[in-house]
Formats: C-alpha cells, structure tokens, sequence
C-alpha cells in the first residue's frame, strides 16, 4: 500500500507541426489516501492519460512533483504496474508468456514466474487460455490478459489507463464488477482513468473531476456507496445523486454543442 | 477433374517447363537452330557429366565457401548495424548518406579496386559477396526496428525494462520478418557477387568455369555453370522461406 501526493503539477509538450508549446496539465495538486481506489474523470484531451504517464514515471513533468509514499518518481518503479488503453500484448508470445513478461523483465525466476502467473490468470477468468495466442482472443480476453500482467506483479499501485475504453457495454459490465472484485481482494491504491461517468462511480471510493486543457484539478467528489457494490446498485438513487453531481461538473466543462454550432453559422 | 487449385496450377506450370525443354531439345536437333549457340537439355547433361567426372565439385566448394562466409558476415554485420541505425538517430543521421550512396551504387563497379586490395584469392570473393548481401539485409532491418510498436515499448518501459530487455524481447522479434526479406533479397545478389568475383579474376569456382568455358565457346559449360547457379539461389530462396515461415506461427491464419 502506498499513498500519492501531486503537488503542484505542470506538463507540457511541444507540437510537433508548429513547435508550439502546449500545457496539458496546469498546476495540478490532488492526494490519494493508501488503498483507496481514485478515479480520474474529464473531457477528452483534458491530460489524463498525460497524468497517469507521469505518475508511471513514463514522462518528466515540467515542474511540480509527484510523492509516492513521500518519495519522489523519477522514473519506472517495481512498486507500480499500468494497464494500458490499448491491450499491448507482445503478439508472438500466448497468454500464460504475455502475463510472466512484466515479472520476466523484473528479473523474476522463471518458474516462479509461471506458477504467479498461472494463479492470477485463474484470478481474472482465464484458465484454460494459457496457450493461446492475441490474436485468437476476444477484446475483453485481452483485457483481462493486460490486468493480469499488471496484477501479478504485485504493485502498491495500480494504474488503469482507460482499460475497457474499447469493450462493448456487456463487456464492459462484467469487467467492471471483475476489477471490483478483484481489487477487494487484493487491495492496492488505485488510480483509474476513465471517460464513463457511470463507470466512475461504481468503482471509486473518490472521483477527481479535471477541468478542461490545461487540466487542474475541478472538483474531488467523494462516493460513499457500500461494497461489495452489485451492478443493481447502478439503478439505486444513492448512485445516480452522484452521477448526476458529477455530470454537471463535466458538462459545465465541455464545449456545448449548441455555441459550436452558432459559431460556425456566424463564420 | 476434381483436382484443387493449387495442384492444377502446379500441373499447369510443370506441363509448360516441359514443353519448352522440348523445344529447346527439339529445335536444334530439327536444324532450325545452331546448338553450338544454344546448347539444349541432352548436351548440358551430358556436359554436366563430363565436367563432374574432372572435378567440378572443387569449384562447387570453392563457390561455396566464398558465399558462405561472404553471406554469414553480411547477416552479423548487417543485422548489427541495422538495429544500430534504426535505433540511434544520431548514429542514422551520421550514416544514412553512406547507406543511400551504396545501396545506389552498382556495386560491382567496385569489383576490380578490391581486387587490387584483397588480391584474386578468397578474400575479394567475401568481400564481392558482402557488398552485395550487406545492405539489403541492413535496410529491412533497420526498417523493423522502426516497426517497434510504441505501445509495447511504454509497457516494457513501465515494467522497468533495461536496453538489453527492450532489444531482446521486443526489438528481434519485431524484426525477424523483415530479416527474412532482406535474406531473401540478399542471396540473388550475393550470387551476383560471387560470380562477377570469379569471373574478374580467380583460379577456381564456378564462375571461374563458366568464364573459362566461354572464352573457348564451350555453351554447354556454361550453361551447366549457369544451371548449377540458379538451382542453388531457387533451393536457398525456398528453404529461407520455410525456416522463416517456422517464425511465424503466431500470425493469425488469413
């Protein structure tokens, strides 16, 4: 277990085209609590997934810092493990190879590895694909094989990149109560970052609202619903009091489509 | 006829080989061709015969050897400096007008220079043979190290991987295909290079024999040399071919 600090975070980049620099994240400050699962919410391009990048330790932020456990990252560490948008699964190696790579290249024995590896493959529901390859996987397999490879690392700190961005709304519902589960099991702090509202605050102990480009942090809207947390839960009002306080955060964020439309009838 | 389409169109293709060995038999024998210009299938047999009985395979071996080693120092080298390229801007930077110039150049112009340097032993044969091997090899390669998927190298990366394990497990096998290709380019041209090699100056090899034999306007010997040339570059295309298809069993069947 490991808690956060962002103290006062800014990251830039520069555009390629026009060498422009653009600011992502402005002067951004939020903490975690250990154990706690914290989800990231906001418009498109509002440098969430630019955030969890530089938690990883995966891009140097331009100023401010980010304390895990009151140390400083300064790069990758064993302690953290991502799951990332797009499954990035090595596609020459089968699942049961794909789930052993991040222990593999931590320098963990090999048979430990496989035995680690075979347990937390059982753990998100894939026992009996331990031979197969990528490409002869479902989306949602290949999530769960992504989820499996971070978990089994054993991480203080859990970071979700979008994870089920590209899984249909069953799929998605079923991976859903999966991390749930699994996170009640295991209990690593948990940074997860989504676009799905309702996604949000059925996994969250806390939703952290970012406004718009350059993002800071907007609002910390705590979720105070009991878990286990079954999908029915979904249609209680206690849920949707949450969803909509959180609606109006985003909305208030985006760019309307109405005045879009105005301005380009006035051009 | 009940037969599929792979096996009618291999009858398809074996029937009209046949036909045109027939008529390069026939044509000579019929008078409407000099046989001393082109040969045909019985003389070459029979040429061939002769010239096995009075030690072509030492030629055989000579060739060989020289595509062996020329061939194995192009792999090495130019799987070394394609990943190297590939990888490292700054080295690319440095080195990419010295790829485009060579790879632009008909390298066997340069032939009779290292001749004059390496002498007309088996030295200048590896070296004809390289030149030409070394840079289709290195080009592919370097074109699959660009091939890396961004994605994979952020997960390495998030896993702490080192140098050494992104190269390993992500780099090589990203790469393996591509080398494949660049093999199989680089045997029709280092047979290029060992021919021209031999027939510019040596005491031995097939290309040796080919040069010998039509300075004295023997066409069936050369066409043995040249037969001999083409089997070996066809069977060698075909088993690179296989051993890389062995790589590539993951790939989802189309």
């Amino acid at each position: 277990m490991i808690d956060i600090e962002v103290r006062s975070l800014s990251v830039g980049y520069d555009q390629r085209r026009t060498g422009e620099r653009i600011s992502a994240i402005e002067d951004l400050s939020f903490s975690v609590r250990a154990g706690k699962f914290v989800c990231i919410v906001g418009t498109s391009g509002c440098g969430k997934t630019t955030l969890l990048n530089v938690v990883a330790g995966l891009q140097p932020p331009a100023s401010g810092q980010v304390l895990l456990g009151g140390v400083p990252v300064a790069g990758p560490g064993r302690e953290r493990a991502m799951v990332f948008q797009t499954a990035a699964l090595l596609p020459w190696r089968n699942v049961l190879r794909n789930v052993t790579y991040g222990l593999e290249l931590q320098g963990c024995a090999a048979r430990e590895a496989r035995r680690a590896a075979g347990e937390m493959i059982a753990l998100v529901g894939l026992a009996g694909f331990e031979d197969s390859c990528p490409h002869e996987l479902s989306g949602g397999m290949r999530q769960r094989v992504n989820l499996a490879r971070a978990l089994v690392t054993r991480p203080d700190l859990l970071l979700m990149d979008e994870p089920f961005g590209s899984l249909d709304a069953q799929m998605r519902e079923v991976m859903q109560s999966e991390i749930e589960r699994i996170w009640r099991q295991t209990g690593q702090t948990s940074l997860f970052v989504t676009h799905a509202i309702d996604e949000a605050v059925f996994l969250a102990d806390e939703v952290i609202v970012m406004t718009s480009r350059p993002g800071r942090v907007k609002a910390v809207v705590p979720v105070d619903l009991p878990r286990p947390r079954p999908h029915s839960l979904k249609k209680s009002a206690a849920f949707h009091a949450v969803e909509d306080e959180l609606r109006d955060l985003i909305q208030a964020e985006s760019d309307p489509l109405p005045s879009r439309l105005s301005r380009m009838a006035a051009v | 006829m009940t037969s599929s389409p792979k096996s009618r169109k291999g009858l398809l293709s074996s029937l009209t080989m046949a036909v045109c060995l027939l008529l390069w038999e026939w044509l000579p024998r019929a008078g409407w061709v000099d046989p001393f210009f082109t040969s045909s299938p019985s003389r070459i047999v029979h040429a061939a015969a002769w010239l096995f009985a009075r030690g072509l395979w030492q030629d055989i071996a000579v060739s060989l050897n020289e595509f062996g080693l020329g061939m194995l120092l192009a792999i090495v080298l130019g799987v070394l400096a394609g990943v190297l390229l590939g990888w490292y801007r700054t080295l690319d930077a440095m080195f990419e007008p010295f790829v485009t110039m060579f790879n632009a150049m008909p390298r066997v112009a340069l032939l009779p220079l290292i001749i004059m340097w390496l002498g007309i032993g088996i030295a200048s044969k590896i070296a004809a043979v390289f030149l030409g091997a070394f840079f289709p090899i290195a080009i592919t390669v370097m074109a699959g190290v660009r091939t890396v998927d961004p994605d994979l190298l952020r997960c390495a990366r998030s896993f702490c991987a080192t140098d050494w394990q992104v190269f390993r497990t992500l780099v090589l096998p990203t790469c393996v295909p591509y080398l494949f290709a660049g093999m199989h380019l680089a045997v029709g041209r280092a047979l290029v290079g060992v021919v021209i090699g031999e027939m510019l100056a040596s005491q031995a090899g097939v290309g040796h024999m080919i040069n010998q034999a039509s300075t004295t306007f023997q066409t069936d010997k050369v066409f043995v040399g040249v037969i001999l040339l083409t089997g070996f570059g066809c069977i060698l295309t075909a088993a690179l071919k296989q051993v890389g298809k062995g790589f590539e069993t993951w790939r989802p069947q189309k």
